[in-house]
């Protein structure tokens, strides 16, 4: 067993596992961040994608016990008191999100590249999410998310809609 | 999910890490763990200890020395090709770095991680054998620099002794009027390199090259130096004819390899065609 | 084309009302329950294509810390056969055990269950279970399965054939004997690898003689009637839950092994049950989709008039018959050949066959991209074997806007459709006129340079009840709805579809809302649980939910009206011709401020005192809507693309498509379908194969060989549409699920088949991968050497 300590989404974790426990099992078994999710055993699907210290990470090819001291932000982290960020916002409104089961890990990519590159051009933003795959949008209006975001993060605030929430 | 159990040990300093090693026959050095962890998932390793040097904070470091650019072994694919000293002077290695994988993965791989693991199909180790670099290890027996050239043995193999860790990869910074770059085939689905060329080229003044170091992984079992084809463009214009037969030569006496996604005929043309292609952007940038 | 009739929330690009939980990560997707005491399975599947099981050892396994109990095939014999939906004429049926317990037929056939108290126990002690397997011969391929001295994999039947299926219609033998050109072709349309993005997961628990099961699953009551029937439980005791799911795409409209195994496990060992597959076993033990050969002949006038189509198919179904596998080939495939042309006459055979691979079912489009590649290519085969334009040619054999309602030839009536201007549509985004510049403009650069159309009728609406039961398919092709109005006005509608990222809550919400006066906003959509919907509900696949659930929706919707304006009518004292729901207000035509709030209304049906005479109290609504026909949407898509002839790699420049799926109700939600189909037919175009060697194993078995579409592999999508409601339902609906993936495949291979033939390339088999493209420039050039 091994002594850890993370930050994850704000709140300071101190847990004893075992090292053979990954980060992305650590999640959602320890801490029951579910949102994170498993959609391949060969790091390529990106679903379990997470910030480690604002880097995205496949949290399947962590080891727990290699993210001591991290600060690790889930999609669960991404909200601030109940304020969407506005990539969560942008994938609402531009529909790049069907089933929304690589959502999150898309999400976090994003939140990657727009923190480094805050004009990114369609071709930076489909090369920077290669690692994410999503079986049901065509990824058409994901790219249109993350422009949106871009422009949002950037400073130009255009309303976006999400869901029911903002109708009411 | 990793079912077999391990211990784990993370070492501050590089001794401390050499003398765990020896703690135990079955031991692992883990870096960033793109390529291990994915194989323990699998049940294809399963070390009884994993020494993780991440947390020896000196391996991370990008520098310039003694007219070497320094690489620590622990540098990330995505530090690496964003490190603007890299992007001038080691354009290839930049540009290697920055086809691995995914965003994800450069995140987290290191350098020093793709040059031990030796695995056919990655990309880093082209520029490492265009650029003549050092491997620069440290072990039981203290340091010792290993020739690019020698380092890579067979696939999965490489020139490490028992219990030697990779430290830093010195690159001599190229002299002259010197361009490179890195063109890549990747498998479509791994995105792994199906054929990876790196091409270092210098010219004189009067624009005739002066030298040209080729690197090719993913065509055969290991990264190699097409020395046919530096050959035949050293002396040479850089004309187009002469790229095309010095490209042609790129292959020569090298068993490619052949799986799902290409056969061997097929990975030489690929060899061409990249050699072809990143010696025409190494020109256009020696020249520049 | 006919617009549609404006409407306040139909048509809307309403946001989606799912968004919320799943953008914040809160959704519940299976693996994510939990329950204390819960315990795990990990199953032993077989090494071998085809082995006799002639001893299973699981002493070792049983002794593993952890390890609750490790089950094989003769102790779980009481989980039943899984069942097959659909009956062709003429079959040889397979039985299905959840364990194999003599004989493992494909290579991850399922043969022992180890269950532990947690995973990785379980996973650990599976590697413990030692099999004694004896090697069989193998085939793998359908062709070859049918042949005489094949290995046999269900001895019982003494054949692989499954089934020979004809459909026939006009005199085949005159088209031909008439024919002034025909074209031959050879197609090999590829094994695929449904990979929906979450693997499939089933959670199930057994308390106080209820089992309730999580799935991931497109068909929750098909799930909750063979548990109880299989399992021997009432059915009001068996309650299945479809959480969120992670996509489908067909591969999870089954009723699995895994899902009767679990549930069984749960009932015996009276604790909670969880698997879940990891992505390799995902892709062998999860339905693979298409895998079937086509040789395909037609015989036209040189004015490109069709005179008949002749197709020969052998449908690879893999080692067991899954529930609507037998349909796929047949029903859905061979009936749809003709597509949108007038066709004289046609002869189409398809015969199946068992092979030692993992069984294939429905994957998105299940059958009709099948169809629409043989006709779609043979279009263009034509048209370059009589030197006509094809987009020519296929506006003259369509089937012209006057001759609706139109029977084809293979005995399928059209009810409506009006192909010309989403051609016209479709080529003028493409700029179709413009395209020779380009070409030659990239031939200077050293590209060939290619574009390609397809025109598709897709069938959807499955289906009517009748036709199902003379078709062969077990059961009825109704869907169900239930609207439930609380006193306070707060609207439940209760859905027997079972969406997976399409949207249900919201585009469903909008047609009620619509129907019944209320705002989207003050209806709660409900789905994918057994105790709370109608009694049956059919579930979401064959892109039917809008034109068959949002159907039932609709009706029950106007039945609630029709309620709330008789309650209305009775206290406004108004008659009920003049009254009229709208915004959520009650009100006599014209005199909107002396209005009842809808919430009084459904108060007042409540409260029970003061309602119309004889009127029953309570304001609810259940439907069945049974389609009288299927829907037939249709429209043409353009790709045009560029080959790199060095590397043989190809790059979609542009896409374009025109569609006509009748009333849209969200066009976002639409635009989203289309998508999301368009490059799931690109895989299927340029990068996807499942790929088994001779002894069975399958060698493209990881994300890290199989070539899912990544972003930077797909263009944007360029997409228009015409309207052309159709007659069949009152919404005007036909469905947009798997138009996307029906009509890309074959607009891309076009497209590259016309970039590369300035250089005599007729024909290359999908996937159009680099090497492939590569190899046949490179023979071109040399036989033109
Ligand atoms: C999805 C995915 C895609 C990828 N695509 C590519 C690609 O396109 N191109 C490419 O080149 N790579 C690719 N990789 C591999 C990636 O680049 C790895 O990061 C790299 O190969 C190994 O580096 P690491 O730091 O992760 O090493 P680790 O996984 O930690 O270690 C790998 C091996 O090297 C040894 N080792 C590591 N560091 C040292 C050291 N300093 N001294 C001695 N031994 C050491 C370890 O003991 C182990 O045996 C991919 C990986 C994944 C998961
Ligand atoms: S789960 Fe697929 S990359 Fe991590
Ligand atoms: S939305 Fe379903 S996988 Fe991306």
């Amino acid at each position: 067993m091994a002594k850890i300590t993370v930050t994850v989404n704000g709140t300071e974790q101190v847990m004893d596992i075992e090292p053979s426990l990954l980060l992305v099992e650590l999640l959602r078994e320890k801490l029951r961040l579910t949102g994170t999710h498993v959609g391949c055993d060969t790091s390529q699907c990106g679903a379990c994608t997470v910030l480690i210290d604002g880097s995205a990470v496949k949290s399947c090819t962590v080891l727990a016990v290699q993210a001591d001291g991290a600060e690790i932000t889930t999609v669960e982290g991404l909200a601030k008191d109940g304020e969407l960020h506005p990539i969560q916002r942008a994938f609402s409104a531009e529909h790049a999100l069907q089933c929304g089961f690589c959502t999150p890990g898309l999400m976090i990519t994003a939140i990657d590249l727009l923190e480094r590159k805050g004009a990114p051009t369609d071709a930076d933003i489909r090369h920077a999410i290669k690692g994410n795959l999503c079986r049901c949008t065509g990824y058409h209006n994901i790219v249109s998310a993350i422009r949106s975001a871009a422009t949002e993060m950037r400073g130009a605030t255009t309303p976006m809609k999400v869901g029911a929430e903002v109708k009411r | 999910m990793i079912t077999h159990p391990f211990t784990y040990a993370a070492p501050t300093t590089i001794d401390e890490a050499v003398k765990a090693l020896g703690r135990s026959r079955d031991a692992k050095v883990l870096a960033g763990g793109h390529s291990l962890i994915p194989l323990m998932k699998l049940g294809l390793a399963e070390p009884e200890l994993l020494v993780d040097i991440g947390r020896i904070a000196s391996l991370r470091e990008i520098k310039s020395e003694d007219g070497a650019i320094v690489v620590g072994a622990l540098a990330t694919h995505r530090s690496i090709a964003d490190s603007s000293t890299i992007g001038k002077a080691l354009t290839a290695l930049a540009e290697a770095a920055a086809a691995v994988g995914d965003l994800q993965v450069r995140s987290r791989g290191t350098i020093g991680g793709s040059l031990a693991h030796a695995d056919p199909a990655a990309d880093e180790p082209a520029p490492t054998l265009a650029f003549d670099a050092t491997i620069r290890v440290i072990g039981p027996k203290g340091r010792r620099d290993i020739p690019a050239r020698e380092f890579f043995k067979e696939t999965f193999e490489t020139a490490l002794g028992p219990n030697e860790i990779v430290v830093e990869i010195r690159f001599p910074a190229p002299a002259g009027h010197a361009g490179s770059a890195y063109a890549k085939f990747p498998h479509p689905a791994s995105g792994f390199a199906i054929v990876g060329v790196a091409a270092l080229v210098a010219v004189k003044s009067d624009g005739t090259i002066d030298r040209a170091a080729i690197g090719v992984t993913g065509a055969a079992a290991g990264p190699f130096r097409a020395t046919a084809a530096e050959r035949a463009l050293v002396g040479t214009r850089g004309d187009a004819s002469a790229i095309g037969a010095a490209a042609a030569k790129a292959a020569e006496g090298v068993t490619m390899l052949a799986d799902l996604t290409a056969s061997s005929e097929f990975r030489k043309q690929l060899v061409m065609v990249h050699t072809r292609r990143a010696l025409e952007r190494a020109l256009e940038r020696a020249r520049g | 084309m006919t617009t549609a009739t404006p409407s306040t929330y139909i048509g809307a690009r309403t946001p989606r009302k799912e968004d919320p939980r799943l953008i914040r990560g809160s959704g519940v997707f299976t693996d994510d329950v939990t329950l204390p005491g819960m315990v795990y399975v990990s199953l032993v599947r077989s090494p071998h294509a085809h082995a006799r099981i002639r001893r299973i050892d699981a002493a070792a396994a049983r002794k593993e810390p952890g390890v609750v109990t490790v089950v094989t095939g003769k102790d779980a014999e009481a989980t039943g056969v899984l069942p097959v939906f659909i009956t062709v004429p003429g079959m040889n049926g397979s039985k299905h055990m959840p364990l194999a317990s003599d004989r493992a037929r494909y290579a991850g056939d399922a043969i022992a269950a180890v269950v532990a108290d947690t995973h990785k126990a379980a996973k650990r002690a599976a590697d413990m279970v030692t099999i004694d397997y004896e090697p069989l011969p193998v085939v793998v391929d359908a062709t070859k399965a049918l042949e005489p001295g094949a290995p046999i994999l269900h001895e019982e039947l003494g054949t692989n054939l499954v089934f020979t299926y004809p459909v026939k219609g006009g005199d085949i033998d005159k088209a031909f004997r008439d024919a002034e050109a025909t074209v031959k072709l050879h197609i090999v349309n590829q094994r695929l690898i449904p990979n929906a993005m979450e693997p499939r997961s089933v959670v199930a628990k057994f308390e106080a003689g209820e089992l309730t099961v999580w799935s991931s699953t497109q068909i929750p009551h098909f799930v909750q009637l063979i548990l109880s029937v299989n399992l021997g439980l009432s059915q009001n005791k068996v309650r299945v839950i479809a959480p969120e799911v992670g996509g489908g795409f067909g591969s999870k409209l089954q009723v699995y092994a895994e899902e009767l195994l679990i549930a069984h496990l749960a009932k015996t060992l009276g604790r909670p049950v969880k698997w879940t597959e990891d992505r390799r076993e995902a892709y062998l033990a999860t339905i693979h989709g298409r895998d079937l050969v086509e040789d395909v002949e037609v015989a036209a006038k040189r004015d490109g008039t069709i005179l008949g189509v002749r197709i020969r198919t052998v449908a690879n179904v893999g080692a067991y018959l899954q529930a609507f596998a037998p349909g796929i080939p047949t029903i859905l495939h061979a009936f749809i050949i003709p597509g949108a042309y007038r066709i004289p006459a046609f002869d189409c055979e398809v015969r199946g066959a068992y092979t030692n691979t993992t069984p294939v079912d429905a994957y998105r489009g299940a059958g009709r991209p099948e169809a629409t590649f043989a006709i779609e290519r043979a279009m263009d085969r034509l048209a370059d074997e009589i030197g006509m334009d094809p987009a020519e040619l296929r506006r003259k054999n369509f089937v012209p806007p006057d001759a609706f309602p139109f029977t084809t030839i293979s005995g399928i009536t059209y009810d409506s459709g009006d192909y010309g201007p989403a051609l016209d549509r479709a080529l003028a985004m493409a700029d179709y006129k413009g395209f020779e510049k380009r070409r030659a403009e990239a031939k200077a650069r050293g590209k060939h340079r290619g574009i390609g159309l397809s025109s598709y009728v897709e069938i959807c609406g499955l289906a009517p009840s009748k036709a199902n039961s003379a078709l062969g398919v077990g059961w009825g092709g109704y869907e169900s709805a239930r609207i439930r109005v609380h006193p306070t006005g707060a609207v439940q509608v209760f859905t027997g579809t079972s969406p997976h990222g399409q949207g249900h809550e919201t585009s469903w919400a909008q047609i009620a809302a619509d129907a019944i006066g209320v705002s989207p906003d003050d209806i709660e959509v409900r789905h994918g649980d057994t105790f709370e919907s109608p009694g049956m509900g059919v579930g979401t696949f064959g892109s039917r939910s809008l034109a068959v659930g949002g159907i039932a929706v609709h009706n029950a919707a106007q039945k609630i009206r029709e309620k709330v304006i008789q309650i209305g009518a009775h206290l406004l004292e108004a008659s009920p011709a003049d009254v009229v729901v709208e915004g959520g207000k009650v009100f006599v035509k014209g005199v909107p401020e002396k209005a009842k709030a809808f919430g009084e209304i459904s108060m007042a049906a409540y409260l029970a005192s003061n309602l119309p005479d004889g009127m029953e109290p309570g304001l609810e609504a259940t439907t069945y809507y049974d389609p009288p026909n299927f829907t037939f949407p249709f429209g043409t898509h353009v790709a045009e693309v560029e080959v790199d002839p060095e590397t043989g790699t190809i790059e979609i420049i542009r896409y374009s498509a025109c569609d006509d799926c009748g009333r849209q109700i969200n066009p976002m939600i639409v635009e989203g379908q289309l998508h999301g189909g368009i490059t799931q037919g690109i895989g299927q175009a340029l990068y996807e194969t499942a790929v088994y060697d001779a002894n069975g194993q399958l060698l493209s078995g990881s994300m890290m060989e199989y070539h899912v579409p990544t972003a930077a592999d797909v263009p944007p999508f360029a997409l228009d549409h015409t309207v052309t409601l159709t007659k069949t339902n009152p919404l005007g609906v036909k469905g947009i699920g798997e138009a996307g993936t029906i009509a890309s495949t074959p607009a891309v291979v076009n497209a590259v088949i016309d970039a590369l033939s300035p250089l005599g390339i007729k024909h290359i088999d999908m996937p159009l991968t680099a090497e492939k493209v590569w190899q046949a420039i490179r023979k071109a050039g040399e036989a033109r050497r």
